[in-house]
Formats: C-alpha cells, sequence, structure tokens
C-alpha cells in the first residue's frame, strides 16, 4: 500500500443479499486532490462512502483513511473527515449558527475556537446574514452551504461530499462547484466528490474514477483516461465522451 | 465519557421545549390533583374521632379514595411517560437524516444512546418529583399533618424506585426506536408490550397456577399455598409486579403482614395497625431490595441488547 495516500482501499466489497453493491474496490486517493467518484444510480458510490466512513461494515476487504481502519478505529477517522451526506437533514428548530455550535461541541472544541471557526465558515459559504434563522425556513440551496459550513469547522483533512450539487439550480451549482475548488485549495483538504455532473467535475477534479455497477471501471487524470478510451492526440475530448464509452461496455 | 455532554444538553433543551412535554406534564398534574385532593377528603373524614396512626402521610400516596391510589397510578401509567418519552429517539433522527450527520462526528455509537437515555430520565425525574412535592404540599393543606423524618425517606425511596420503574420503559422504547425504522411502528410496538406485561402477565399468572394447581380441595391451605407460590413466581416476569412490590413495602409498611389488605376498609386498616408492628425503614429497604436489583438488571439487559443492534447497523441517509 501506498504511504502517501490518504485513503487506500482494497478489494473492498459490499454485498447486500444476492447483490454485490460494492465489488473489490481498489483505489487510492493522495492528498490534496479532489477526487471525482463518477457513476449511474446504484453503482455503489455512497455505499463505499459509507464503508470509508466505519457507517457501514464492509463484507471484505480493507479501508484505510489516513492510517486508520474505519472499522476498528471509527473515531479517530471520524475526527479528520467531514462528511455531507447525499440527503441531509438538519435540526429545524435551531437556527444556522446553533447548528454550527452543536456539530463543534460533538467535535470537542473550545467555545474561543468553536466561535471563530463558525464565523470564517459562516463568511466562507455565504450564511452570514442568515445565521440566526432557523434551518426550517432554509432554502435547498442555503442547507446545502450550511452542510459545507459544518465540514469546515471541523477544519478535516478529507471531505466526502455526496452529491453536493444534488438539487441545485445551474448558478447554484456552479458557486457550489467553485466553492469546493476553493475550500480544497486554500486549506489543502483533500475532497472525494461523488456527482452526476459530468461538465461540473470536469471542470475542479484532478483525478476520476468511474465506477459501474459496483466495480472501479477506470480511475486517473481526465487525459490519462481520455488516451486510454479515445486515443491520443484527439484534442477536444469531454469526460462525457469518456463516460459514455465506459457506459457502452458494461 | 467524551461527547455525551452537548448530546445530553441538546436533547434536554428538546425535551423542555417540546409540547410532548408539557402535555403529559399538565396531564400527569391533572390526575394527580384530583386523586390527592378525594385521598385526602377521605383520609381527614375517617381520621374524625380516631386516634392518629403512624404514617398518616403516607396514605396520601396509598389508599384509594375514589378511583385509585396515586402508587397504583404510576405503576399503570408511569410506562406510558417512558415509552412516550422514547418511542421515536432514534428513528426520527433517521428518518430526518439528522443520524448520519450525528454519527458522522467523532463519537460512539453508545453515547448518543446514553446521552439520549440520560436526558429522558431527568425528564422522568423532574415529572415524578414535582408530583411527589406536588402531593405533599396539597396533602398538608387538606389534611394538615407533617410528615415525620421517617416518612420523608420513605417516600425519596419511593421517588427512586419510580424513577427506575418509568426509566426502564424509557430504555424498551429507545430499543424499538432502535429496531423499527417507522416511528408509529414502534410506539405501537411499545404499546403491546406495555399492555402484555402490565396486564396480560398479572392476569395471565392466576390462570396458569390455577390450571398447574387443581383445586378439587379449595380450602386445603397448602393448595391455595402453592397456587399463591406459582403465581408470584410467574407475575415476577412482569415488571409492574416488581415494581409494585418493590413500592409496597416501602410506601406501605403495614401491608406486608398480609397482601389482602387492599380488601380492607381503612378503619381496619387503621386498627390492624395498632397490633401489627410495622417494617423499620432500614427492613423495609432490605425487603425490597432484591426488587430494585431485578428493576435495574432488566433496564441494563434491554440496554445490551440496544448497544448488540445499534452498533452494527447500515446508517445511511434516506
Ligand atoms: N440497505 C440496503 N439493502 C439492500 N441493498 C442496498 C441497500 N443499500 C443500498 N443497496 C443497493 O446497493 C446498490 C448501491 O447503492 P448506492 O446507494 O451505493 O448507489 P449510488 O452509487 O450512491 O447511487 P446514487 O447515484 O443513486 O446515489 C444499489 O443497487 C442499492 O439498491
Ligand atoms: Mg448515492
Amino acid at each position: 500500500m501506498e504511504s502517501t495516500a490518504v485513503i487506500v482501499t482494497r478489494d473492498l466489497t459490499k454485498v447486500y443479499g444476492h447483490q454485490k453493491a460494492v465489488d473489490r474496490l481498489t483505489f487510492n486517493i493522495k492528498p490534496g486532490e479532489i477526487f471525482g467518484f463518477l457513476g449511474p444510480n446504484g453503482a455503489g458510490k455512497t455505499t463505499t462512502l459509507l464503508m470509508l466512513l466505519g457507517l457501514t461494515e464492509p463484507t471484505s476487504g480493507h479501508a484505510q483513511v489516513l492510517g486508520y481502519e474505519p472499522i476498528r478505529d471509527p473515531i479517530n477517522v471520524k475526527k479528520q473527515i467531514g462528511y455531507l451526506p447525499e440527503n441531509m437533514g438538519f435540526y429545524n428548530d435551531l437556527n444556522a449558527r446553533q447548528m454550527l455550535h452543536y456539530i463543534a461541541e460533538l467535535n470537542g472544541l473550545s467555545l474561543d475556537i468553536a466561535e471563530a471557526r463558525i464565523n470564517v465558515a459562516l463568511q466562507e459559504v455565504g450564511l452570514s446574514d442568515e445565521a440566526e434563522k432557523k434551518i426550517g425556513a432554509f432554502s435547498r440551496g442555503m442547507r446545502q452551504r450550511l452542510g459545507i459550513a459544518e465540514i469546515l469547522i471541523k477544519a478535516p483533512k478529507v471531505a466526502f461530499l455526496d452529491e453536493p450539487t444534488l438539487g441545485l439550480d445551474p448558478d447554484a451549482t456552479n458557486r457550489m462547484i467553485e466553492l469546493i475548488r476553493q475550500i480544497s485549495q486554500e486549506r489543502q483538504m483533500t475532497v472525494m466528490l461523488s456527482s452526476h455532473l459530468l461538465h461540473q467535475a470536469q471542470k475542479i477534479c484532478h483525478r476520476i474514477g468511474i465506477m459501474i455497477k459496483g466495480q472501479m471501471v477506470a480511475q486517473g487524470s481526465m487525459e490519462e483516461l481520455a488516451q486510454e478510451k479515445l486515443g491520443v492526440g484527439t484534442e477536444a475530448y469531454t469526460l462525457e465522451e469518456i463516460y459514455m464509452k465506459y457506459f457502452k461496455e458494461t | 465519557m467524551s461527547g455525551i455532554k452537548p448530546i445530553l444538553k441538546k436533547e434536554l433543551a428538546d425535551h423542555f421545549s417540546s409540547y410532548r412535554f408539557i402535555i403529559l406534564f399538565a396531564l400527569i398534574t391533572m390526575v394527580s390533583m384530583i386523586t390527592v385532593y378525594m385521598v385526602g377528603l377521605n383520609i381527614q373524614r375517617e381520621l374524625n374521632g380516631v386516634a392518629k396512626p403512624r404514617f398518616v402521610f403516607l396514605m396520601l400516596f396509598t389508599s384509594s379514595g375514589t378511583l385509585f391510589s396515586l402508587v397504583d397510578f404510576v405503576a399503570f401509567f408511569g410506562p406510558l411517560v417512558g415509552l412516550i418519552l422514547g418511542f421515536d429517539t432514534i428513528n426520527r433522527e433517521r428518518n430526518e437524516g439528522t443520524l448520519s450527520k450525528l454519527l458522522s462526528q467523532p463519537i460512539f455509537r453508545d453515547t448518543i444512546i446514553n446521552g439520549k437515555f440520560l436526558a429522558g430520565v431527568v425528564v422522568i425525574g423532574v415529572m415524578i418529583s414535582s408530583i411527589v412535592l406536588l402531593i405533599s404540599g396539597l396533602g398538608l393543606i387538606v389534611v394538615g399533618v407533617i410528615p415525620g423524618v421517617e416518612e420523608v425517606g420513605r417516600i425519596l425511596i419511593y421517588l427512586i424506585i419510580s424513577i427506575v420503574y418509568v426509566s426502564f420503559w424509557l430504555g424498551i422504547a429507545i430499543l424499538f426506536s432502535i429496531i423499527f425504522r417507522s416511528v408509529a411502528t414502534s410506539a405501537l410496538a411499545a404499546l403491546a408490550v406495555w399492555i402484555f406485561f402490565s396486564f396480560f402477565i398479572s392476569m395471565g399468572a392466576n390462570a396458569i397456577a390455577g390450571a398447574l394447581v387443581s383445586d378439587t380441595t379449595q380450602d386445603d391451605p397448602e393448595v391455595v399455598l402453592k397456587q399463591i407460590k406459582i403465581q408470584r413466581a410467574l407475575s415476577l416476569a412482569s415488571p409492574l409486579i416488581l415494581y409494585v412490590d418493590a413500592t409496597a413495602t416501602i410506601i406501605d409498611p403495614m401491608r406486608k403482614t398480609t397482601r389482602t389488605i387492599i380488601q380492607m376498609g381503612m378503619l381496619e386498616q387503621l386498627s390492624m395497625a395498632r397490633f401489627a408492628g410495622p417494617l423499620s425503614l432500614s427492613q423495609s429497604f432490605f425487603v425490597v431490595l432484591p426488587y430494585i436489583v431485578s428493576l435495574l438488571a432488566i433496564t441494563i439487559v434491554s440496554f445490551a441488547v440496544s448497544y448488540l443492534i445499534f452498533m452494527r447497523q447500515e446508517i445511511r441517509s434516506i
């Protein structure tokens, strides 16, 4: 296993009944990179993230996050990962600031540090003016940004973002993608991003993994994938072309 | 344990600001006020011209006015309080998608259960204590007797047993909220268990005991004794019976002489008290200790099951 990798998996497998949701997945993610995790519905992307977080047990295989095994040592793993779930829930009775305070307390942050980080995070995701508003009255886009703020106050080394642009309008989608790029760069945060938006993924991901029916059919940088599928010299390629090629093959 | 404080704090805030708590509290307060008023008037009337017996004050809790005594009320409906406070503990968070957020923070899964349970216990403690205080206050006014030191001691022990008892049901409710994803299902399951243990077992025990020991000679004391023994052993499986037995000797020191005293009239009870000496506080305590331990033990068992199930559950935001 590569020692510099942030996330390493070897033959990671999850079986539900007779169905292999994740099938012998082997990949690694390097520090500071944005890894785009692409694949059709039901490919096993969320299941993979859950196994890396220790929220579900792998049927077989190994995973390591920052040197810790999620099943053996979930606390150390969760200390360093920020997670944006697919369908995020909030305590609707709390306001944004209270929600962030709760997360800070659960992470054992002292009040001073929490206050400082909360203000910075609210600023960064553009929610400073809505900090005292009940989350119940938040729009989809605001909730999504609050989810990002929750990750920021943990100051994690790694962030798992499961479809962070789900249900956002085109403008908000672009801003979210830009926000993710900015955060990752400023804070040297490794990001694992699952998405269905190929165009956006192409813009910000350093490397891409394409997952179909539980298997990682390809991984690498855009150039590498293009070379492999489209042949060298093809100038105007898009991630969409590459993706469709893999998709049709399986 | 790290991380339990924020959870406890949040859960308490949630409880005390919820309509559920307010309605429950209002309801219980109302019932206990009505009960104690009836009982108080009753006692006042009975005591007229009779030498004051010991433990008059405790009778506020034990004697049944027109409907039921307060102790009976807690025995039957206390569990409902525990169940209502707990039946949606985990599955509500699961359905709202906040559980995966909570569990992606660096806290152990059992910390979440513990924090939520502890918050519930505090709420239960507040409820029961304020009711006991309320009754004592009202009793002072209506009956006009001041409780002695021993009586206060007994009431305190009663308070603790009651909190343990209701907390046991809270634990059961939390267990169901882990097992069932649907809030309605877990409420229904909890209700079913309550009915089974509180009504079915105590009634079923009579039937089984009757069936096991043939009653050809009803008057034969040995047969009757045997029947009662079987009946008792069976009903010890019921938390309700455990609780009733545990509180009986504590709050009603005269009762242990015979269990059929419930059928006697007030004056009869009083006159009996002159002859049968009551158990001292420490004696009563030792009599009930096994019951308290049993109650604690079944609470711990329900917890162990909760941990086991919750620990390995998949937490997916739906
Ligand atoms: N609890 C479960 N029991 C049985 N099968 C499950 C369970 N959870 C997920 N699956 C199956 O596992 C497969 C992978 O699901 P997963 O949620 O990981 O897909 P995904 O790649 O995240 O899809 P999407 O893009 O739609 O979010 C699916 O076929 C799904 O039906
Ligand atoms: Mg998914």
